[in-house]
């Protein structure tokens, strides 16, 4: 199933196979990815480079009594080791978070959390590194830590941050959106209300490559390299000036080639800032790469909000209102990267896709004895959970009033002609069609006729589900006067060269971390200037060789950086007429523009390529007044608003009455995400993010014990979807451009991710619907599943 | 990334060699087959044994023989060449039950049976497999060897009676007539350990009774066949009433433990589904097999 | 210890310490970084070589087991300039995103497609079920080794046609 795509064929694209522009192409990065020639940070080595490993606390809450280092100096091989009074002195023991927080390098006081750094380790190479953390003492005194969040905020609950003077307690912020009293009355005289409360456990982003560094300090010069897994680049660059005192100038961060972030790789850890005093120590070059279980417990983590919902209706089924009360659980630090004004990150969108009368939120942010994060992992600031949220509500109530959920959510998602659609807690919706989508997922499904199978199936007592979510994403912050993060305005650049020959080099200010930016914003180019894709190279990751911007993460590079490249590209086409005019003597506003070339309106035999013309600059031609001699232009992007990208989503399950185990039998995604700049690539971030819902659905959560002790630190129990828990997934698409973008271009990289958990959530709950289950939290693991099964409440995560 | 502690390697060229190194170097030292227990649990530093006696070469322990009365199996067999090995599947279908949910692929390139067995994870499934096959271990040691019932050979969770310069050389799998044989595990997600899992053998006498049948159940706290579970079966033409009490009886007589995969009481409810699902398929495998063996004969 | 093997074709010999990992010998040791690792528990199958023609997790390898044996990596995949059809297909199909699972899943790819020339969906998924990737949802994973089983390199088309 496919509707064609409303770009029309262009005459100057040449052959179908190769557009020049937008349209299925291979990628430029994958040459050499497949021959093993991808660039990642572990495989830098620099002359006479040290490893580090960092000693990690056993214990979720204590004292720091002593630490004694005197064994793991001895040790052969072992060249220093630095511990958080070493910082203390140089005033490097705490960093400012990405929220206005700050949180322990190494910990100088108090251990906060199971896998917090207690002292780094620098040795000649990484088996004598690792040795070594075997050979420092440590003596903690160990505290009663806050591990359910539920509870931190109780009289008398442990002080976790009793370092900040005059703290008495755990709470971080409270925060909310929408009008209150207005939602109120909505539901003082609705005909129905349906209550819930909806569980989105903690999870983490586990990209295959974990985090790490190459910190290479060069005294004379002062000035620091420094090689790392950033999907932010610039900001860090900033920010390392800031915490480290480096002026900015003399710093340069480099992410080379990144195996997947997927928000793990936006933050500031330790790991890296100890590589940076490590190498200033020492004198020479220091790599430190965490393990797994390191990546696992102390890196950002996900998720971990406690939503009570509540919504409003008719009881013919009209919508009316929602409201919610969130318990965040923030850990140890608050640590989340997400824009200044929105501690909740954008979590105020989850009225979802639907006209209502009134909405409220209200979103409270505890500290408990775990690892920092929160904003991470695919969530476009939290719209993850803000989807979960109403999409559960909506099915919960189709159940009540006995309705199907498809007909429910078509009878009040917003209409075509309501966009741009003001919603009730102050976001303004670019463009939709919605009817649409979940028309065309639900005849992708053959919706009626899974319907038809289900009700055999129950007569003879098989348990098949499904499910339906329906998403609008906002993605593509800023703009810049409502969006920072750390005073940094979320605005991207870009710059573009064009080569005397007609070849071109574009820069952007995002990074890559597999999706593809060295194709996606060349096809950008191409499309905007004629020049075919393989004539332009992207740099991307090098802030000595890139424009200021603030990286890729929220599913912001196409919405941000993407127009940015659209609009630079423009320039430099606008400039090319001026030069083309002169090379044809004559005037600018007589020529006419075809991809690639500008030409004489009425005559177009008479013409100059982009290759001509750059020629043209570069060389003798003599320019027109206020032009410079080059091909070049740059640009700042700052979005007038975020971008929208919706989808409906449908998930078929089987259960095993037996055993609880779920089975994806199949799942029918339809995306919207605006103009479509490479539908493989899309495709491919779209499947990606649809791996994410399953894992995130059925097995995926970070559990911890009573004492904190953190059970999810590996990939055995950590559980990640193989190819054998996903089905061949069956996507589609409906084209709404934005209005406000240069190209009516949307972001997709979370779309799926933000999309497919309710869908899979609300299929297991469909299947066990004929037991009388009417809800249970994820992950719907065979055992949670056969206790929903019981009719019991699924364990609180 | 992790890295075992120091620790001595050398490589075994003979069995007798093997056991020698194993004398010599005394409690520290520990044989590596495949690894992949092993290791990583050098890694985590959780093992540190002194010295490492790989016995990777001893491809006269590589064998998959099967013989008029019985099945002999290679310590050093991987379990990729369990489940690609057609004489174990038409004998023994719950090997192959049990190897294809056996970690992974690429690991059962490397893992191998006994390995398996003499890691002896509460967890593990050729355990459970072993035992209601009524297996035989044969262990080599310097004075010669000996034949263990599965009962001697496992003395509990990662403990066995090999000596520490003992090597388990070999299994040995009885051949019935009429028999018939099914595993069946619940896991989180592939290639994990159990949930819990059941397996079942099933011989049945001329007249279509229960002759002999094998009960066991892995992550459950269990050792060896559940003989409760076993005796209303035996004798009797095998029924669906039948089955549902054997399961009652294995659940009852299971000692699982909550852990992440699940609660006591679902777990206890898995050993007795999976109890009725292993019985239900051996048995119609075991009447295959009659049926077969009828139009042979 | 010193320790030789057959690494893509090239004998080599090296003095180890007998705790080395595979994976550290061929990425430190070799200089070979197309090998990557991705977990400390062989559950990801990131560091998968050939070894002896058959897949393994390298990061629970000893190179000191390795010894005698001969070694495949991604850089071994292509002959000269001429992709092998699984990389090929890697990239027909979008197999790969970030591509740190990748060298690992062609491996496997191949030595399936060398069993099993023309595995179905399930046979492809099967043999990647130990192996993760965080980004392509495994769908293009499977279209790119299904591509490579559609479009045999010359020697294999040749190496069919041999009766058994």
């Amino acid at each position: 199933m496919t509707i064609t795509e409303v770009h029309a064929p262009n005459p100057a694209a040449g052959d179908a196979d190769r557009p020049i522009g937008y349209g299925r192409i291979q990628r430029k990065e994958d040459p050499r990815f497949v021959r093993g020639k991808g660039h990642y940070v572990d495989d830098i080595v620099l002359p006479g480079m040290l490893h580090g490993a960092i000693l990690r606390s056993p214990v979720a809450h204590a004292r720091l009594v002593s630490i004694d280092t005197s064994r793991a100096l001895a040790h052969p091989g072992v060249v220093a080791v630095i511990t958080g009074q070493d910082l203390l002195g140089l005033k490097l023991a705490w960093a400012p978070t990405l929220s206005a927080d700050v949180q322990a390098v190494l910990v100088t006081d108090k251990v906060r959390f199971q896998g917090q750094e207690v002292a780094f380790v620098i040795a000649e190479d990484r088996y004598a590194a690792r040795d070594a953390l075997e050979l420092i003492d440590v003596d903690y005194d160990v505290l009663t830590p806050v591990i359910d969040a539920r509870h931190a905020l109780d009289p008398g609950a442990p002080v976790i941050r009793d370092e900040i003077e005059g703290r008495t307690d755990n709470h971080i912020f409270d925060w909310e959106a929408g009008n209150a009293a207005e939602t109120d009355a909505v539901f003082a005289s609705a005909d129905v209300i349906v209550k819930q409360e909806i569980v989105y456990p903690r999870s983490h982003p586990a990209p295959m490559e974990t985090c790490g560094a190459v910190a290479d300090f060069e005294p004379i010069e002062g000035a620091l390299t420094l090689y790392e897994t950033s999907q932010a680049p610039h900001a860090h660059r900033t920010l390392f000036a800031i915490v480290s005192g480096i002026p900015e100038h003399k710093i340069r961060i480099v992410s080379p080639d990144i195996g997947g972030g997927f928000g793990n790789k936006v933050g500031i850890y330790p790991g890296y800032i100890l590589a940076v005093v490590g190498s200033i120590v020492t004198g020479r070059p220091v790599k430190w790469v965490e393990d797994r279980s390191e990546n696992l417990m102390s890196t950002s983590f996900a998720r971990d909000y406690i939503m009570q919902g509540e919504i409003a209706a008719t009881k013919e089924g009209k919508i009316l209102a929602l409201r919610t009360n969130v318990l965040a659980d923030h850990g140890a630090f608050n640590a989340t990267a997400q824009p200044t004004k929105y501690p909740a990150g954008f979590f105020h969108i989850f009225t979802g896709s639907y006209d209502l009368e009134a909405a409220h939120c209200k979103v409270t942010g505890v500290y408990t004895n775990k690892a920092p994060g929160g904003v991470a992992y695919a969530c476009s600031f939290r719209v993850t959970e803000a989807v979960l949220l109403v999409e559960r509500m909506v099915d919960i109530l189709a159940r009540k009033l006995e309705m199907d959920p498809a007909e429910l959510r078509l009878k009040n998602l917003i209409k075509p002609e309501q966009f741009p659609y003001k919603n009730k807690t102050g976001w303004e919706y670019d463009s939709g069609n919605y009817e649409r989508a979940l028309r065309l997922s639900m005849e992708m499904a053959g919706y009626d006729e899974l319907r038809r199978e289900q009700k055999e199936k129950r007569a003879r007592g098989e348990l098949m589900g499904i499910g339906i979510s329906f998403f609008t994403e906002t993605v593509g912050a800023g703009p810049r006067k409502h969006m920072d993060i750390v005073g940094l305005g979320m605005a991207d650049g870009a710059e573009l060269r064009i080569h005397p020959t007609g070849k071109a080099v574009v820069r952007i200010s995002v990074q890559s971390q597999g999706q593809g930016h060295e194709t996606t914003f060349a096809q950008i180019v191409a499309e905007e200037i004629g020049i075919p894709p393989e004539d332009i190279d992207v740099v991307h990751g090098d802030t000595d060789q890139t424009p200021f911007g603030l990286g890729t993460y929220g599913s912001r590079s196409t919405p941000v950086s993407g127009a940015a490249v659209a609009l630079v590209a423009r320039k430099v086409r606008e400039k090319a007429k001026f030069i083309a005019a002169a090379m044809l003597e004559t005037r600018p506003e007589d020529l006419e523009w075809e991809k690639g070339r500008w030409f004489v309106k009425g005559d177009p035999s008479v013409g100059k390529t982009m290759a001509e013309i750059a020629m043209g600059a570069h060389g003798t031609v003599t320019l027109p007044e206020g032009i410079d001699g080059n091909l070049d232009a740059e640009v700042t992007y700052d979005p007038p608003n975020l971008t929208f990208p919706f989808g409906a989503y449908i998930c078929v399950v089987d259960i095993d009455p037996g055993t609880g185990h779920v089975k994806v039998r199949r799942f029918i995604a339809v995306d919207d995400c605006g103009t479509r700049i490479n539908p493989m690539i899309i495709e491919g971030q779209v499947h990606g993010g649809l791996t994410d819902g399953v894992g995130m659905a059925l097995m995926q959560f970070i559990e911890f014990d009573e004492s904190g002790n953190n059970l999810g630190g590996s990939f055995m129990d950590y559980l990640i979807p193989t190819a054998m828990e996903v089905p061949n997934w069956e996507t589609g698409f409906t084209v709404t451009p934005s209005p406000h973008h240069p190209i009516g271009a949307k972001g997709v990289g979370e779309s799926a991710t933000v999309g497919s958990p309710p869908a899979i959530l609300n299929a297991v709950v469909d299947a066990l619907a004929p037991l009388g289950v009417t809800h249970m939290d994820m992950p719907c693991t065979p055992a949670r599943v056969w206790a929903a099964m019981q009719g019991r409440a699924t364990p609180p995560i | 990334m992790q890295i075992p502690a120091q620790f001595d390697y050398v490589r075994a060229s003979t069995i007798d060699n093997a056991i020698a190194l194993l004398d010599k170097h005394g409690e520290e030292a520990r044989v590596v087959a495949g690894g992949h227990s092993l290791l990583p649990m050098m890694k985590l530093r959780l093992a540190r044994p002194e010295w490492l006696i790989d016995i990777n070469d001893l491809f006269e322990l590589d064998f998959i023989l099967p013989e008029a009365t019985r099945l002999r199996v290679g310590a050093m067999t991987r379990h990729s060449a369990l489940l690609g090995s057609a004489d174990v599947a038409r004998l023994f279908p719950i090997v192959i039950d049990a190897e294809r949910v056996i970690a992974d692929p690429i690991v059962r390139n490397r893992g191998t049976i006994g390995g398996s067995l003499c890691q002896a994870d509460p967890a593990e499934d050729l355990a459970t497999v072993c035992d209601v096959l009524r297996a035989e271990a044969i262990v080599r040691g310097p004075g010669g060897g000996r034949i263990l019932s599965m009962d001697e050979f496992h003395k509990g969770p990662y403990e066995t009676s090999l000596a520490h310069n003992e090597l388990l050389v070999e299994i040995r799998f009885p051949v019935r007539p009429r028999s018939g044989s099914a595993y069946e595990k619940v896991e989180r997600r592939v290639g994990d350990w159990a949930v819990v899992a059941a397996g079942a053998a099933v011989s049945l006498a001329e007249d279509g009774t229960v002759d002999d049948v094998a009960i066991g159940l892995t992550a459950v706290g269990l050792d060896g066949t559940i003989d409760e579970a076993e005796t209303v079966l035996r004798g009797q033409q095998p029924t669906e009433e039948l089955f549902e009490e054997a399961g009652r009886l294995a659940a009852m007589a299971s000692l699982p433990v909550a852990d992440q995969r699940g609660p006591v009481d679902y777990k206890r409810h898995l050993a007795d589904e999976l109890t009725r699902r292993v019985l239900r398929r051996a048995c119609e495998r075991a009447l295959a097999a009659q049926s077969t063996t009828t139009q042979e004969g | 210890m010193q320790i030789s093997m057959t690494v893509n074709g090239d004998e080599i010999t090296r003095e180890i310490e007998p705790r080395v990992l595979l994976v550290h010998f061929i990425r430190d040791d070799l200089r070979l970084t197309g090998t990557h690792w991705g977990c400390d528990t062989s559950n990801c199958g990131t560091c998968v070589v050939l070894m002896d023609g058959v897949p393994v997790k390298s990061c629970t390898v000893l190179a000191a087991m390795a010894d005698g044996r001969a070694i495949t990596t991604v850089e071994g995949l292509a002959s000269g300039t001429t992709l092998d059809p699984v990389q090929q297909g890697f990239m027909e199909e979008h197999g790969l995103q970030c591509g740190f699972c990748t060298p690992g899943m062609m491996l496997t790819a191949r030595a399936l497609l060398d069993q099993n020339p023309h595995p179905d969906d399930t046979e492809i998924r099967e043999a990647i079920s130990g192996q993760i990737c965080r980004c392509t949802g495994y769908a293009t994973i499977v279209r790119s080794v299904k591509w490579a089983a559609d479009h045999p390199a010359v020697e294999e088309i040749a190496g069919e046609e041999v009766p058994a």
